[in-house]
């Protein structure tokens, strides 16, 4: 591993390619289908207020009747709520049948309750993965070029890579090459990247603009026309956009919006608010945008988390689902950076920074992962596909920590 | 109206300070160090201080309102206290559920474990590892916490030895863990002054770990495996023995059972501070650690990553107290950096104030370079170039509290901003030349920036990590 923690010219990061290896050999999972007793009680969540406890303690005061002798056996009620809202189902992707040409598509959202708790109600959808393909060549992470470094540049190759190799649920096509102020290519290039892609894997996509509001609308309403009937998710639609030009072209060619905001849940409403007007609930998914572990997840957590709990009490604009450019986790110099000995090999802490911010975000409800690294990828999957498979724990073997001898 | 749900109404109200300060002496008399008492009970509410800062309160005659007070702003979930002196660790202490309803208190002690059966140099290089064991991170130290002494041997004399080895080489936190009790008064004797936490009492010792805690006076950990039934029997049977400072282990289960472990973990924080449930109200111990039972033929690394997954999970789902195995740096840094964030003030703000910044002491020769005002680009920025002890103006520029790059795909920095930050400053009286180093992740902007500003642009590095090293490369008036 140490001849290949040469620093990278562009301060990028190398990466083992043992750990793929090693992560390979986690155990697979079976996923199974439980279902939970939900009992109906009365619903008493409340956010924002400070708890205050007026009742005096019941605890039995010391000494009074002498120590017990026995066991004094108690049943531990289970806090299961029932919430007003439910978070809107969105499909993405759409097959021969239903008016597209992929194999599949993908449903997220459909939450009654917080992300995994499953003491309440199984998870309806698990979170879905799709992974960063770009059109053009651009600096890339060390850790991440080496195991597309074939395929860069073809994105259609990239594309079936992340399928088949990387074990993505979609794919993101980053139409990057647009942007004015890099090769500013056309809308047409763009539909034709889009159509290789389209050839080359059947998993649904989603499309991503440049970032320039004038260029992405060119391309979007473009795109939505030629491929009318694929519902492709549009990667993003923003405050400063001609939100309802798009919107339109959204609607009329059956696609879905992502619905683009800075950390913000009232700007977040009022872009939702504004797209309303033309599309429908199960149009919009919301990106409510990703900080890194360590600069500002803290932000993106709660923002979330907030934004999942209001959407379950009733507040519709909302109760849509939402995705995480979870890819973001790389900001951090952290991921990326040579550090000294005590920190190294960076091949193992970029990767995990990324599961980290992923991990994160998954139990404030995210429900569609923008990512970048295959063993990030393949950790998350493992997580979800533990955490809904409803297999019980071995109660028996957890006090073996305490003997155990690594 | 049942108990249960009488008490459950009282804990999600609203406590005001006109609530506190009807209770307060209201002499206004400046000791606690603020102006009044009504000053001094909006500082409670928000926990910025403690009711004992209220000497007046403190006498005899006020020893009513006082316990009324105390009763009042207990927290749902228990503080309870590990170990002697200037590091000991406060568990718990948790007034809410979710970080955005208030804050969290007390972040995620981490402990790293060591064995009975280890050899003096291995013992010791672990303590060692886990004390110095330091991250600098925007103004803050990352550091661990505590030591779990396992018995492997099941010996009382070995475990008494190497808790002893233990305490005379840190005074770190001490987690002693052992199901037997005569093994685990063998440890206790060996750290007898320490309030170590005991680890654990379950259905079938709880009665002779029950009398240690009492005995030594230290906190005990109940333990009931994924049965909360039987954690809440064991907790209400403890208080009545007498022994009231409790953490409460449900059990950590890797993967059969993951889902669960952050079940019981949520239920119980959630029957705690929603459904004010006195037995569930108290720190929550996981054991991440439990990841290596199942290892197998699996290398290292691997369970360190998922170790650190489950680590990761468990301070997101409202553990107190972790106990790893895994004690390399790659490991345990994105924790350690997750804990602080997560347990971060969300009152705090996100943006610094906008403006001119100096380091050192520079003059009309001194690069000029530009940040936007997220708190946490700021400070990056802002310690790389303190601790390289280069003289250099940094404009801090408005963006509503964006990073760079979310500031320009979002265009909250715009070059328009950038040209009036410079204009605004008053920079092109203190410097004589025309050129500003801008952040890689801007190069988007920089031309738009010449335009409008009339200084030349030069495209600093992506990360500000470099900018020492490119001020002496390519820095020149």
């Amino acid at each position: 591993m140490a001849d290949k923690k040469k620093k990278d010219e562009d301060g990028g990061i190398n990466f083992s390619p043992d750990l793929l290896d090693l992560l390979a050999k986690f155990q697979e999972v079976e996923l199974e289908d439980f279902e939970l007793e939900v009992a109906d009680l009365e619903l008493w969540l409340e956010s924002g207020a400070l708890p205050r406890q007026l009742v005096p303690q019941l605890r039995a005061a010391p000494g009074v009747r002498g120590k017990p002798a026995e066991l004094l056996k108690t049943q531990f009620m289970p806090p299961i709520e029932t919430y007003p809202g439910k978070i809107v189902e969105v499909k993405l992707g759409a097959t021969k049948g239903e008016g597209g040409s992929r194999g599949r598509s993908v449903v997220i959202g459909g939450e009654t309750s917080p992300a995994f708790y499953t003491f309440e109600r199984p998870v309806v959808h698990p979170p879905v993965v799709t992974l960063d393909v770009f059109d053009m060549a651009l600096p890339l992470s060390k850790a991440v070029k080496m195991h597309v470094k074939e395929v860069i540049g073809d994105p259609a190759a990239w594309a079936k890579l992340a399928v088949e190799k990387f074990g993505a649920d979609m794919v993101t096509v980053h139409l990057i090459s647009i942007d004015p102020l890099l090769k500013d290519a056309t809308p047409k290039d763009a539909v034709k990247t889009v159509e290789e892609i389209l050839q080359a894997v059947d998993v649904p996509l989603v499309i991503g603009g440049c970032g320039d509001p004038v260029k992405d609308t060119a391309v979007f309403t473009e795109i939505t026309e030629t491929f009318a009937g694929e519902r492709f998710l549009i990667s993003s639609l923003t405050q400063d956009m001609d939100v309802e030009r798009c919107a339109k072209f959204v609607k009329k060619n059956g696609h879905v919006a992502l619905s683009f905001t800075p950390m913000d849940l009232n700007l977040a409403r009022e872009l939702n608010r504004r797209l309303y007007d033309h599309l429908g609930k199960e149009d919009i998914i919301m990106d409510l945008t990703t900080a890194a572990l360590g600069y500002g997840l803290d932000y993106a957590f709660t923002n979330m988390e907030r934004a999942r709990l209001a959407g379950l009490m009733g507040d519709p604009e909302l109760a849509h689902p939402m995705s995480s450019g979870t890819t973001n986790a790389w900001a951090a110099r952290e991921a990326w950076l040579k550090m000294s000995p005590e920190w190294e090999p960076r091949e193992l802490r970029g990767p995990l920074w990324e599961v980290t911010t992923a991990l994160t975000l998954l139990l404030a409800g995210v429900d569609l992962f923008m990512m970048m690294h295959p063993a990030a990828v393949k950790t998350l999957k493992e997580v979800t596909g533990k955490l809904v498979s409803g297999k019980k724990a071995d109660a028996s073997k957890f006090a073996d920590w305490i003997y155990l001898k690594p | 109206m049942t108990e249960r749900e009488k008490k459950r109404k009282a804990g999600i109200k609203e406590l005001s300070p006109i609530d506190i300060y009807k209770l307060l002496p209201k002499t206004n008399c400046k000791e606690c160090g603020e102006e009044n008492c009504m000053a001094f009970a909006t500082k409670i509410v928000n926990r910025e201080v403690n009711v004992d800062q209220c000497t007046p309160l403190l006498k005899k005659e006020h020893a009513k309102a006082y316990g009324q007070l105390k009763e009042m702003l207990k927290p749902p979930v228990k503080e309870v206290v590990v170990g002697e002196g200037e590091k000991a660790v406060k568990l718990g202490g948790k007034l809410v559920m979710y970080r955005h309803e208030f804050t969290y208190f007390n972040p995620t002690a981490l402990a790293i474990d060591v064995t009975d059966e280890m050899t003096d140099e291995e013992l010791l290089s672990r303590i060692k590892k886990t004390e110095q064991f330091s991250y600098e991170y925007i103004g803050y130290t990352l550091k661990l916490d505590m030591i779990a002494v396992r018995s492997t041997s099941g010996e009382p004399e070995k475990f008494k030895a190497a808790v002893k080895k233990v305490v005379e080489k840190t005074t770190l936190p001490l987690i002693l863990c052992t199901l037997n009790a005569t093994v685990a008064e063998a440890g206790l004797m060996a750290a007898p002054k320490a309030k170590p936490l005991l680890y654990a009492a379950t259905l079938d010792n709880w009665k002779d770990m029950a009398e240690l805690a009492l005995m030594y006076g230290c906190p005990l950990v109940v333990s009931a495996p994924n049965d909360l039934n039987a954690l809440v029997s064991l907790s209400k049977t403890l208080l009545a023995y007498g022994v009231q400072d409790l953490v409460l282990d449900p059990g950590t289960f890797a993967n059969e059972g993951l889902a669960d472990t952050l079940n019981n973990f949520t239920m119980l924080r959630r029957a705690a501070c929603k459904g004010g449930e006195e037995l569930a109200g108290f720190p929550l111990m996981g054991v991440p650690m439990a990841a290596w039972v199942d290892k197998g033929e699996v290398a290292d690394e691997v369970m360190k990553w998922r170790e650190a997954n489950l680590a990761a999970m468990l301070i997101v789902r409202y553990a107190d107290v972790l106990v790893m195995h895994g004690d390399d740096g790659w490991s345990l840094l994105p924790n350690a950096v997750l804990r602080q964030n997560i347990y971060t003030d969300p009152r705090k703000p996100v943006a610094v104030e906008p403006g001119l910044k100096e380091f050192g002491t520079p003059d009309e020769n001194s690069p000029v370079l530009f940040t936007t005002n997220f708190a946490l680009t700021y400070y990056t920025v802002a310690s790389d170039i303190e601790s390289s002890k280069t003289n250099a103006y940094l404009i801090v520029v408005e963006t509503e509290g964006s990073a760079v790059d979310s500031g320009v795909a979002g265009r909250k920095l715009t070059a328009e901003k950038v040209a009036d930050a410079i204009k605004e400053t008053g920079i092109e009286n203190k410097v004589k030349h025309r050129k500003i180093i801008i952040p890689g992740k801007a190069s988007r902007i920089s031309g738009e920036i010449e335009e409008l500003s009339g200084w030349k642009v030069q495209v600093g590095p992506r990360d500000s990590s470099e900018i020492p090293k490119y001020i002496i490369d390519k820095w020149q008036p």
